[in-house]
């Protein structure tokens, strides 16, 4: 187990490596820089001030400079300065990672828990309306576009309610302060627990054809019994494969839901950054989100090994 | 008994006429909710060239001089005083004299000298050794030849010519006054002002703050105790905040026609205004290369577009034709109608003017067996690619296919500055409403906002003569006959100039759009909240 836990370790740190690499060379692929766009789109372009923002910036330092320089920093803790706020890329990115961690973890969570158990009702009563209108429910958050679902949301809640819930940094009643996360939670999830929902039907369905489930029931275990303990238990594993994968993805869903819902997260930050060319954020935010899915999927692997003894990871 | 009615009638028509928020005195307090459209790159109004700068930094600072904040037409006669007590011109209209006011604080407690009106011209015009980290409007300035510090209240402007429009410059939106004392690298993330509103806080993507200044010069004033910017970049989110009244006003000239009926319809109290905002879109033509080095295929591209066409698409009918300069009313310098219409491509008929498109086309050797093919450069965004889209089915009809080459903003001007485009599709928002800056900045040869490279010493000189012009109809005479020559030329065919929408709530007492410039009214002094 040690062994294997140091291979994957060590795995995880050239996985990083490569990614780290991959980011930062791909930026720099892509045409025009911070002092392009600051530049030009003022009109202006004095090419003397545009060599000095460079050089100031160290964009003109060899690539290759650029890279160990940012690394070294990286290591002891010095992510740089953002290109325009001008301030601690640190300072910029720290406050919005509860804010985005938060909204995922409630998506993961609503995921979860709606769409486990609907799997299971769905599979445990196959063929029967309740499952047809499941089944459409599941399908239906397959095909919506979550920005589309998040529009429809906010129009939903000034006709209705004449409010709308976008993010307040001050919310003054917890019920705001729920709303802000929950809604945009749910928008955002709704896709996740539908995937959720048909992958543990259809696992669910295997597993209760199986004939442990028959002579589990010809013991006169109770249906409850058969369907959640005997059953679901060995249905979850490509289940939680699926939640591993969907809070790798999640960060896609979260770019479009934060900018619908105005949620000040590293998602729509790391758009933004994108946009104005600003590296030092960039870099640091996809090594952040690199080293989240890395960890995830660690996490997941070890659940296996804890939820399926069959499982077992050998030196 | 009839006196009796004479009476009531009078004391009615007396209520009916009566509008309470006319009398009312203004109430001071509560913070000014606006959503922004976007997040600045930095806090400077100098090194930057949007009014995404403007709106929520401009009620930082003063000038030495403003557009009254009140009159929807920018012009020199709506200048007020402001930093300057007073102006004068010496005779040869070549020194420009201010007073200035000694009782002026800056907000970090510093008094206001004329040192730093020294400070921040020498830096405009690259004369300073601090440097803003870019400066893009240093042409507006190319005929100053020094500011002095005539002691500590009075400054002059030294001019290499008379420029009687040098005042509409000082007197725009993005003509701050700079302290000596912070640096301009500070003045991009925490700017320090002398104006009615303190800097509190900028977040990125999130939200400006502003609070009041206590000890602003004009006593009892601002009534707001602060601005709040909060920034959404999502327009449909931004506009329902505003209909479910999260949000006092919507960002200034932002909403769309559209937009402004849905907000009409579902907040029908609110207070709506669709006014020109001084932004042509243009077609930039490449005249370096073929087939656009040839005139009559790039008037034959002036003949062939149908400018109501784009409007009623765009538009729903309420934008404006004109030249170079924004039409009338709201524009100062527009030339009349009937000299507009004599312009290749302005007249009514336009199958007549396609025909003689046609007909220049065939002459420059293209026809319908051999169209001509090329690509329409615009930038990624709604406003630039929507036209563009129309003026591709247009130009089909004088045997041109052209197709869309849409691209990234941060590559837009880099392209166009490399002239790696035939045809391109262009936006142009003019901060003052004069010629000086609208001619010098996008036809003098050689400017940096001159993209087509257009360049004619014969109409450059009339530049420099409307320029020097101070007899205001004279100069208005040769304005015109320069947009004249400009469309003409081909030189950068407009297209259209358009207008745009303003909401805010019924509370919100003392907004003025302005009519010829989205860059100039958003000081906010006297903005107050009715509740």
């Amino acid at each position: 187990m040690f062994a294997y836990l140091v291979r994957r370790l060590a795995l995880m740190l050239v996985t990083l490596f490569g990614i780290s690499v991959i980011v930062f060379v791909l930026l720099r692929i892509v045409p025009g820089n911070i002092v392009d766009i600051l530049f030009d789109a003022a009109g202006f372009v004095d090419p003397t001030d545009k060599a000095n923002l460079e050089k100031e910036l160290g964009l003109s330092d060899p690539i290759v400079v650029q890279y160990f320089k940012w690394i070294g920093g990286l290591l002891q803790g010095d992510l740089g300065y953002s290109y325009v706020s001008e301030k601690p890329a640190l300072q910029e990115i720290l406050p919005r990672i509860p804010i985005t961690a938060k909204l995922a973890g409630l998506a993961l969570l609503f995921s979860a828990s709606i769409g486990i158990p609907l799997g299971v009702i769905s599979a445990v009563h196959q063929g029967t309306k309740l499952d047809y209108t499941l089944r459409v429910i599941s399908l239906s958050g397959l095909s919506l576009p979550s920005f589309w679902l998040g529009l429809l949301i906010l129009m939903a809640s000034v006709s209705m309610f004449g409010a709308m819930p976008i993010f307040n940094p001050n919310p003054r009643m917890w019920t705001e302060a729920f709303a802000i996360y929950a809604v945009p939670a749910m928008a955002v999830g709704f896709r996740s627990a539908a995937l959720t929902m048909r992958i543990t039907r259809s696992s669910m369905l295997e597993i209760l054809r199986q004939d442990y489930i028959r002579t589990a029931r010809a013991k006169g275990a109770s249906e409850a019994s058969v369907n959640y303990h005997h059953a679901l238990k060995n249905a979850v594993l490509p289940v939680i494969t699926v939640i591993g994968i969907e809070a790798a993805f999640l960060i896609g869903g979260l770019i479009v839901t934060e900018t619908v819902f105005n949620i000040p997260g590293i998602a729509r930050f790391l758009v933004e950054a994108l946009r104005w060319r600003d590296y030092p954020i960039v870099q640091n935010l996809v090594m952040f989100i690199a080293v989240v899915v890395v960890t995830a999927n660690f996490i997941v692997d070890m659940l296996y090994a804890a939820i399926d003894p069959r499982i077992r990871y050998g030196d | 008994m009839r006196s009796v009615q004479a009476l009531a009638v009078a004391i009615l028509a007396m209520l009916t006429a009566y509008d309470p928020t006319l009398a009312a005195e203004p109430k001071p307090g509560g913070i000014f909710r606006i959503y922004h459209r976007d997040s600045p790159g930095s806090a400077s109004i100098h090194e930057g060239a949007t009014y995404s700068l403007n709106v929520p930094f401009m009620p930082i600072f003063n000038n030495l001089v403003l557009y009254d904040q009140h009159k929807a037409q920018n012009s020199l006669d709506t200048i007020v005083p402001e930093l300057a007590q007073s102006w004068a011109w010496s005779g040869d209209g070549k020194k420009l004299t201010f007073k200035l006011r000694n009782d002026v604080k800056w907000h970090d407690g510093k008094p206001f000298t004329a040192a730093d009106v020294k400070c921040t011209f020498d830096m405009l015009m690259g004369k300073s050794q601090q440097k803003f980290r870019q400066n893009p409007r240093k042409s507006w300035y190319d005929q100053v030849e020094d500011v002095t510090a005539n002691g500590d209240y009075e400054a002059s402007f030294n001019l290499k010519r008379p420029q009687p429009s040098l005042l509409a410059l000082l007197a725009s939106g993005y003509t701050p006054i700079y302290p000596c004392h912070v640096s301009p690298g500070d003045m991009r993330t925490k700017p320090v002002g002398t104006g009615p509103f303190k800097f509190v806080e900028f977040k990125a993507n999130e939200s400006i703050k502003l609070t009041k200044n206590p000890d602003y010069w004009k006593k009892g004033l601002p009534y707001l105790d602060g601005i709040e910017f909060t920034i959404i970049t999502n327009r449909s989110t931004a506009v329902l905040g505003f209909i479910s009244g999260k949000f006092d006003m919507t960002f200034p000239t932002e909403v769309t026609i559209p937009l402004l009926k849905d907000v009409k319809a579902q907040a029908p109290n609110a207070v709506c205004v669709l006014e020109p905002n001084n932004v042509s879109t243009n077609i930039i033509v490449n005249s370096s290369n073929p087939p656009f080095d040839n005139i009559d295929v790039r008037r034959a591209l002036a003949l062939a577009l149908d400018r109501k066409a784009f409007i009623q698409i765009q538009f729903e009918g309420q934008a404006d034709i004109g030249g170079t300069m924004q039409p009338g009313p709201a524009g100062l310098w527009a030339m009349p109608k009937e000299m507009l219409e004599t312009i290749p491509g302005y007249g009514p008929d336009i199958e007549k003017n396609r025909d003689e498109a046609r007909k220049l086309m065939q002459k420059a050797g293209f026809g319908p067996d051999k169209r001509l093919a090329i690509k329409i450069a615009t930038r990624n965004i709604p406003i630039y690619r929507d036209p563009a889209i129309v003026l591709i089915d247009q130009i089909k009809s004088i045997y041109i296919d052209a197709e869309l080459d849409v691209v990234d903003t941060a590559q837009w001007f880099p392209k166009v500055a490399r002239k790696d485009y035939s045809l391109g599709l262009n936006l142009t928002g003019n901060a003052v409403d004069d010629p000086d800056q609208s001619f010098y900045e996008n036809y003098a040869c050689g400017s940096e906002r001159n993209y087509t490279g257009y360049c004619n010493r014969e109409i450059e000189k009339l530049f420099d003569q409307q320029s020097a012009e101070p007899d205001l109809n004279k100069r208005k005479k040769l304005v015109w006959e320069i947009d004249k020559k400009l469309q003409e030329d081909v030189a950068r065919p407009i297209i259209f100039h358009s207008r745009s929408g303003t909401c805010w709530q019924p509370y919100v007492k003392n907004i003025t759009i302005m009519s010829n410039s989205s860059y100039n009214g958003f000081r906010y002094e006297d903005v107050w909240l009715d509740k």
